[in-house]
């Protein structure tokens, strides 16, 4: 038996809307009798993970904090990819955003004035938007692979962090341990509103999103970068730039990867520390795929994922399924969801016997 | 699709069961938040044991759930926040970086308790506990000092925080109580856990000549460097035996679960207070490993210098002690304070390295 | 002295040219498999948990082998059958990879692993200098070896080589000239996962032999980036991955001597080494043109 693919003429409308739905079901059936085999009760597990982090208004501010860094992440990467650069190296963008936004409450810890905040939210993105600028001039410059420039330049960001906080940026009344000063109230990114935790980060994010969205359907700007995206040489016909487009969209993403990483500090975690991201740079990039590389689909898709750490959280404490086995889960769960999406584009066929028909070339 | 759910819950009530029974009122939940795996080998699954000591001792009174890979960012205060929610009487928080977030919930939920293990800030429901592991790698330090025959140890260090400061500090007085002209060779992993750069660093060190090592991070990759190149080493954090049962001297078990139940004891009666407490070898929070591979002269010395610890009487940190340029930190018979210690950023005389400042 | 550095240079570096020669041959085809990770850790487990089964590490290397093929057919079946994104399975396949690694190992953490022995060659390891560095060692340091002179030979100098370029550089063409472009492609993603696992197994039996969550670290990551940095040349893979344990290992040393540099500094001289080659290599276009496998990454579905 084997499976073949048949692209569709035109993009399904039908299978848009329901292969997201398609994966939820094969994925609740994969849990089922995962957790069924492990002796869990699997409608119990399947409830504390997809429907009781939002019956909670406590759980639905916890979903926008954690959503927030994935989405205004994602949204900038997808229009990287869409203009065929690719930008992997996010998680460093973040990082250097948070840096550079942290210097005003980490140098200037007794400045108390409105200013401070917005300007911290200006210098993360610039941070991340530089810090991106490097793999961009790499690739503009020398055609160095930016796939591979932008992930080593990750480590390296960690390591500054590392160093800042255990050096230079070390509390001098913190014991000597690598955590800055808690920033002052002001430099606190405030709470939307006040039941519960979610910041003015995830407004970014949405914002954003939209924004993007906005840009990539009804601005030239969005054409140019589908075009470039598609073949190189086509933009050239159309009069764009491909090592401009290099620029534009390394530093988009880059800033908006910064901004997340200011917003990230400045919000939920009030000082720098060596650890601020559990990842958060990784995860956008499969977000922003999961969303299609559409600034909308990732809203969706960053709260999807959002949601499943909550209910791996969750399943934990309330019905013990180990940490290991909700990240198996999410790897199911994404796999499902990338492969229903192949439905909007071809039709599957199961051939059962015979040779393929090889006429006709792609 | 509405059907095919109805048929599946119908099959996973079979092979599932709800099995969601009643749970006894009168059980306290003392949880517990990890910043690793529970099977980590190393710092969480010495917490995760203290834990299941604790289940055993007082199980009939309390129920001990917990989450693992937690990570110190942003998702901390969202995981101690969940413990809190879900009606915990106290929640231990077992890694440093869990300090500010533990402050936080804890501000929010004055009726609940926390304790945060390694840190330094604490409020009215929130005490802080830690360890004296400086005591362990003292003994280990002296121990090392009659076993090497260059007078030159090997310290895999991971990163150059007080913790780790003090116990290189530590080894090196111990070391020195016996042979004055020990000297010792750092190296900075970077990592409190990557087996395979723990072993390079291992390798590192012997082939510039240590002949004795012991490490401040959490994988037995040092330890089986060290039984395959026919040295000698210290364990940590739990006995590694097992990788090296030619090879370690003795290793720094930590044994949370005295703490746990003497905490959750006090809790149960009433008597729990905030308090910053800094427990030791004779609490039982840490013990030593059997002392192995050793002449009996040299185990004598190490039994006797734990039980001189353990009464009080030998304070590894007592005057006269140098700085590592030579001067004076301690005069004769002066102990350091605890204050001096948990915020240790130099290194004693003898000490070969360069401190990360 | 020297020696014994050069022998931890090659332990260090042999699970990241091995992955990477497995990735290579991966994109040499046109596929970009992101993770090496997963499949890494994957052989890790299975090889340990097998080695420690049998007793004997022979098998676990086979049984570490194995779970990395098998676990790439799964990105295999995704991206090849199902045509999804490259990139996003191969950061999904990494996370399932830690999860299930973790799942399946928990029963062997803290158990004392079983060392692949060393195979001496007689006469041969007794050259000074070199004798005992290259022909004392164990078999995945001589498989790697081969693996090099195998995989050299076979991509430019075989029929199925010229193959796998060819669908490398241009799948279109390569079908149309009647290459079944989608079953070699799974046979170069299993060859991609075989090496990784056979890495992995190099991390539990020979590196560090014993299991642990995670013990990868990062490995399978800058196994991909050797392959980049290669420029996709079998050779380059080895002097690369040797150049990066060598920084690594000189690190260490440097410490150890006492050098008084912020050792995060020196943790980053490996990453900052990688980027500036790059530099050096890419600077000349042609080059990287030419060994640059120009549909790496994207989609093919022959039309029917």
């Amino acid at each position: 038996m084997r499976i073949e693919l048949q692209r569709r003429p035109k993009v399904s409308k039908l299978f848009s809307v329901l292969s997201p739905l398609m994966a939820l079901v094969l994925t609740l059936i994969a849990g089922v009798i995962m957790f069924g085999l492990m002796g869990i009760d699997p409608i119990k597990a399947m409830d504390v993970y997809f429907v009781e982090p939002l019956t909670d208004i406590w759980s639905l501010h916890e979903l926008a904090v954690k959503a927030a860094p994935l989405i205004l992440i994602g949204v900038g990467l997808s229009i990287c990819y869409r203009s065929n650069n690719w930008n992997i190296g996010a998680e460093g963008q973040f990082t250097i955003g948070a840096i550079t936004g942290s210097i005003l409450p980490v140098l200037y810890p007794n400045w108390h004035s409105w200013a401070i905040l917005p300007l911290m939210m200006v210098m993360g993105a610039v941070g991340g938007a530089l810090y991106a600028a490097i793999p961009a001039l790499l690739k503009a410059r020398f055609n160095t692979n930016e796939i591979l420039t932008s992930l080593m330049l990750v480590y390296i960001a960690g390591l500054f962090l590392d160093w800042l906080v255990r050096g230079p940026w070390r509390d001098p009344k913190g014991y000597n341990f690598p955590v800055t000063t808690s920033f002052q109230p002001e430099a606190v990114l405030p709470e939307i509103i006040s039941s519960g935790r979610a910041h003015w980060g995830f407004v970014f994010a949405i914002v954003a999103a939209v924004a993007l969205w906005f840009m990539m359907r009804f601005m030239l700007k969005g054409f140019e970068v589908s075009v470039l995206g598609q073949s190189e040489r086509a933009g050239r016909f159309a009069g764009f730039s491909g090592r401009r487009m290099i620029w534009f969209a390394m530093l988009l993403s880059g800033a908006l990867a910064g901004l997340a990483g200011i917003s990230e500090v400045s919000g939920s975690i009030g000082h720098l520390q060596p650890s601020i991201s559990p990842g958060y740079g990784f995860t956008a990039i499969i977000v922003a795929f999961l969303g299609r590389l559409n600034p909308l689909g990732i809203i969706a898709s960053g709260l999807v994922l959002a949601l499943t750490y909550l209910g791996g959280e969750a399943a934990q404490l309330s019905i013990g399924i180990s940490d290991k086995v909700s990240r198996v889960f999410q790897g199911l769960l994404l796999f499902f969801v990338l492969s229903c999406d192949t439905l909007i584009h071809y039709r599957i066929r199961l051939i059962f016997s015979g040779r393929p028909t090889t006429e006709g070339k792609s | 699709m509405k059907k095919l759910i109805i048929a599946l819950t119908a099959t996973a009530a079979v092979l599932g069961g709800f099995s969601s029974g009643a749970q006894a009122q009168e059980k306290k939940k003392v949880c517990f938040i990890y910043v690793g795996s529970r099977t980590d080998g190393g710092w969480t699954q010495a917490h995760e044991l203290g834990r299941q000591a604790l289940d055993k001792a007082l199980g009939d009174k309390v129920e001990t759930p917990f989450l693992e890979n937690v990570p110190e960012g942003p998702d901390a205060e969202r995981a101690i926040e969940r413990m809190a929610r879900s009606g915990c009487s106290i929640v231990f928080t077992t890694s440093f970086g869990f300090m500010d977030a533990t402050l936080k919930v804890a501000a929010k939920f004055p009726d609940v308790k926390f304790e945060h293990a390694t840190g330094f800030k604490a409020a009215p429901n929130v005490a802080t506990y830690n360890s004296r592991f400086y005591e362990g790698r003292y003994i280990a330090g002296q121990i090392a000092g009659k076993m090497s025959k260059k007078g030159l140890a090997g310290y895999i260090a991971s990163f150059p925080i007080p913790e780790v400061v003090m116990g290189i500090n530590a080894f090196e007085l111990g070391a020195k109580s016996v042979n004055p002209n020990f000297k010792m060779k750092v190296v900075w992993a970077n990592t409190w856990f990557d087996p395979g750069k723990e072993a390079d660093a291992a390798k590192a060190l012997i082939d510039q000549g240590v002949d004795i090592l012991t490490q401040h991070t959490d994988t037995t990759a040092p330890m089986q460097v060290a039984a395959e190149r026919g040295i000698y080493a210290f364990g940590q954090a739990s006995d590694m035996i097992a990788a090296g049962p030619k090879t370690q001297l003795t290793a720094i078990v930590d044994t949370w679960g005295a703490y746990y139940i003497k905490r959750t004891k006090a809790l149960l009666d009433g008597t729990w207070k905030s308090e910053q407490i800094w427990d030791g070898l004779k609490d039982g929070i840490l013990t030593m490993a059997p002392y192995t591979n050793m002449p009996d002269d040299v185990k004598a010395m190490a039994e006797e210098t734990e039980a001189k610890i353990k009464s009080g009487e030998l304070h590894p940190f007592t005057g006269p002690i140098n700085k590592q340029d030579g001067t004076p930190w301690l005069k004769a018979g002066e102990k350091a304070d605890d204050g001096t210690l948990l915020g240790m950023n130099f290194y004693v005389e003898g000490v070969d390295d360069k401190l990360p400042q | 002295m020297f020696e014994a550095i050069l022998l931890t240079v090659i332990t260090a570096a042999t699970p990241l040219v091995v992955a990477a020669l497995g990735e290579l041959v991966t994109e040499r085809a046109g596929v970009l498999n992101l993770g090496v990770e997963g499949m890494m850790i994957m052989g890790a487990v299975c090889a340990f948990a097998a080695a420690q089964l049998t007793g004997s590490p022979y098998i676990g290397i086979v049984a570490g082998i194995a779970g990395g093929a098998l676990f790439s057919l799964l990105f295999g079946f995704l991206t090849l059958t199902l045509v999804t994104n490259q990139v996003a399975t191969g950061l999904a396949l990494t996370i399932l990879g830690l999860g299930l690694s973790g799942q399946l190992g928990e029963a062997f953490v803290g158990k004392p692993g079983i060392k692949l022995p060393q195979i001496v060659f007689p006469y041969l390891s007794e050259i000074p200098f070199f004798g005992r560095v290259l022909f004392s060692q164990d078999l995945i340091f001589y498989l790697s070896i081969a693996l090099i002179i195998g995989i050299n030979w076979f991509l430019f100098k075989s029929r199925t080589g010229l193959k796998i370029r060819a669908i490398g550089d241009n799948h279109g063409s390569a079908h149309a000239l009647g290459i079944n472009v989608i079953r070699t492609r799974y046979l170069a993603v299993m060859f991609g996962g075989a090496c990784a696992g056979l890495a992995g197994a190099q991390l539990s039996l020979v590196y560090t032999p014993q299991w642990v969550e995670n013990m990868s670290a990062g490995r399978g990551w800058i196994a991909l980036a050797l392959v980049v940095f290669a420029s996709w040349r079998p050779w380059r893979v080895l002097a690369g991955g040797y150049l990066f344990g060598a920084v690594t290992i000189g690190q260490l040393h440097a410490q150890a001597f006492g050098i008084g540099v912020p050792s995060q500094f020196l943790s980053a001289l490996p990453y900052a080494a990688t980027i500036v080659v790059l530099i050096i290599i890419s600077h000349n276009r042609r080059t990287t043109l030419i060994n640059t496998p120009a549909s790496l990454g994207k989609p093919f579905v022959p039309d029917r």
